[in-house]
């Protein structure tokens, strides 16, 4: 490497620019987006979710009997590959910041943490919008092609609770990632229990009859489950409120202060 | 431009940083010297927000880093050149920098022609990067946002020998049109060069500060005779001060010509005599940071070191 001379040196425009205006929340959170989409491991965990949506929508018109040919249906199927994909990109949105230690530059730019932490929450909420719309686009193709491959003919009704507890329980799922890993700072360690956690607890509340209670109250994928086709009423929204209480603000809010608290190096 | 006010930075038990003060003016380079383990990199690190001092306060241009409306168009960072990720290239953790900025985007491409990463370097991942190049990238990211003050630790890691010439003259440049330039290093003659002033550090204490051209004639003579101890009792007795130095060497606290004549008054056959400047700051250095356990009047017994690498 040789050295370089410069046109502009460092420093040209000392104390000539004008004062520096704070980052909008809106530009940090788009950084944040291009974060999650400019490297390899969030580009092909894209790539991933959008293959095995298609994947989905395509072994249903070919292999399911029970397709009526609603876009609903195929709508309500799509989802399992963003719901269980994108709060890993959650997670990595967060922890590579640890694991890659490019948290020093991030806070050194944005010494305000909560800000940054806030952009991440937003982007992440954002990609989980985008991720129903692209599973709106799916199942559109799957509906379209049910005449033709499956028989029954297109029939496109989609109710707006359907679409709007999708989106919700979507974005709940995403930030239960971020979350997870704002708290545990680690990829492997977040992703690992991120999965783990839920599974451990529903096994062993299944084991006893009188902890039902927990499954209905407090197990995240149980009482979600109604959200996916628009399905979710009555109490059913209180057993989502304790579900995401204990899943979602509580690592939210101890990651939070663990993040505030700690030193970056 | 930079004040560090009695900064200090407890782990648990553990002291890192003590009562640490200085200030850097616009138009200087301060270099901030000490061996690993001093406690350099917690200093700055709680300059810039990335650690919360036990007690003392810092701020830059008279505001704490926090409140700093966009910090990085007021302060260059480069803490750790490792800081970036691995699967992006130069560029675009550049480009990452420039959106948080909101500097143009041809200005990435200013910095890198600037440390000499423009072209084909500026698309290769990160982790393809040689220390030295990663050096060049988090200067890069430092002067992104056309910044008043850098703080740079150790910025000549891994650069090489034409790298830290380069480095040297970039910063003299930045202090000489006004910036203020903190470095820090463990290695004197890496800042020697450009340093105006000099912070030295050791066990979390400032033991030495002023500008180079004081700290060197503080350090007195060097000399060396053919039988130390008798040299040593000589010096002592004519109330001359002494600390040991290189290769069997002494530092005299006085003039070459009093330490001759007290070396002389008791027959002792000098071989070395002479003023300890050139490399003067070197010994003061490591005397004041090394393994000697007699650190020179006037300081500070160094602290119990604690690792720089905790936390």
């Amino acid at each position: 490497m040789s050295s370089t001379v410069s046109t502009t040196p460092p420093g040209a425009g000392l104390h000539t620019q004008p004062a520096p205006r704070t980052t909008s929340m809106v530009q940090l959170t788009r950084v944040e987006l291009r974060k999650s989409a400019d490297t390899r491991a969030g580009r092909w965990l894209l790539v991933a979710i959008a293959a095995v949506a298609l994947l989905v929508a395509g072994l249903q018109l070919f292999f399911d009997d029970g397709v009526d040919g609603s876009f609903g249906y195929f709508f309500t199927a799509s989802q399992f590959p963003v719901g269980f994909l994108l709060p890993v990109l959650g997670i990595l949105l967060v922890t590579s910041e640890w694991s890659q230690r490019t948290a020093m530059t991030t806070f050194a730019l944005v010494p305000v943490r909560s800000r940054v932490l806030t952009a991440k929450m937003l982007a992440a909420a954002l990609l989980a919008v985008l991720g129903v719309l692209a599973t709106l686009v799916v199942a559109a193709l799957a509906t379209l092609l049910t005449p033709a491959v499956a028989g029954p003919a297109s029939r496109w009704e989609l109710s707006g609770a359907h679409l709007g507890q999708v989106l919700l329980v979507q974005v709940v799922v995403v930030l239960v990632g971020v979350a997870f890993g704002m708290l545990l700072l680690s990829s492997p360690l977040a992703i690992v229990l991120y999965f783990l956690l839920p599974v451990v607890v529903t096994i062993l509340v299944s084991s006893v009859a009188a902890l039902d209670w927990v499954r209905d109250w407090l197990d995240l994928t149980t009482t979600t489950i109604p959200m996916y086709d628009g399905q979710l009423a009555g109490q059913g929204w209180a057993q989502v409120g304790t579900s995401v209480a204990l899943w979602l603000l509580l690592p939210l809010m101890a990651g939070w202060v663990r993040i505030q608290r700690s030193e970056i190096a | 431009m930079i004040a560090i006010e009695h900064l200090t930075k407890r782990y648990g038990t553990q002291l890192a940083v003590s009562d640490v003060s200085f200030g850097c003016e616009p138009g200087t380079v301060t270099g901030f010297l000490g061996p690993n383990g001093a406690g350099k990199s917690t200093t700055l690190r709680s300059l810039c927000g990335l650690a919360t001092p036990t007690s003392g306060t810092t701020a830059i241009g008279g505001r704490a880093y926090r409140d700093l409306p966009n910090a990085g168009r007021q302060v260059g960072v480069l803490l750790d050149a490792g800081a970036q990720h691995a699967g992006r290239t130069g560029r675009e953790a550049l480009l990452l920098s420039a959106m948080v900025l909101g500097v143009d985007r041809r200005r990435v491409d200013e910095v890198l022609e600037l440390v000499g990463l423009a072209g084909s370097p500026a698309g290769k991942r990160v982790g393809k990067y040689s220390l030295g190049m990663r050096q060049r990238l988090g200067l890069a990211t430092a002067l992104l946002g056309d910044p008043e003050v850098l703080v740079l630790d150790e910025p000549a890691n891994g650069l090489d020998p034409e790298g830290i010439f380069w480095m040297r003259g970039l910063l003299r440049g930045f202090a000489d049109r006004g910036g203020t330039v903190l470095l820090s290093s463990h290695l004197l003659h890496e800042v020697e060069a450009v340093a105006d002033q000099l912070v030295v550090i050791a066990g979390g204490r400032v033991v030495a500060r002023g500008s180079k051209a004081q700290l060197l004639t503080s350090t007195g003579t060097v000399v060396r005779a053919t039988d130390p101890a008798a040299l040593q009792s000589a010096l002592t007795a004519a109330g001359i001060g002494v600390a040991p130095g290189l290769a069997g060497a002494l530092v005299a606290d006085a003039e070459p010509e009093a330490v001759g004549r007290a070396a002389a008054a008791e027959a002792v056959v000098l071989v070395e005599l002479r003023p300890a400047d050139g490399g003067g700051l070197e010994e003061l250095f490591r005397s004041l940071t090394g393994s000697s356990d007699t650190p020179p009047a006037g300081t500070v017994p160094a602290a119990q070191q604690v690792q720089e690498a905790r936390a």
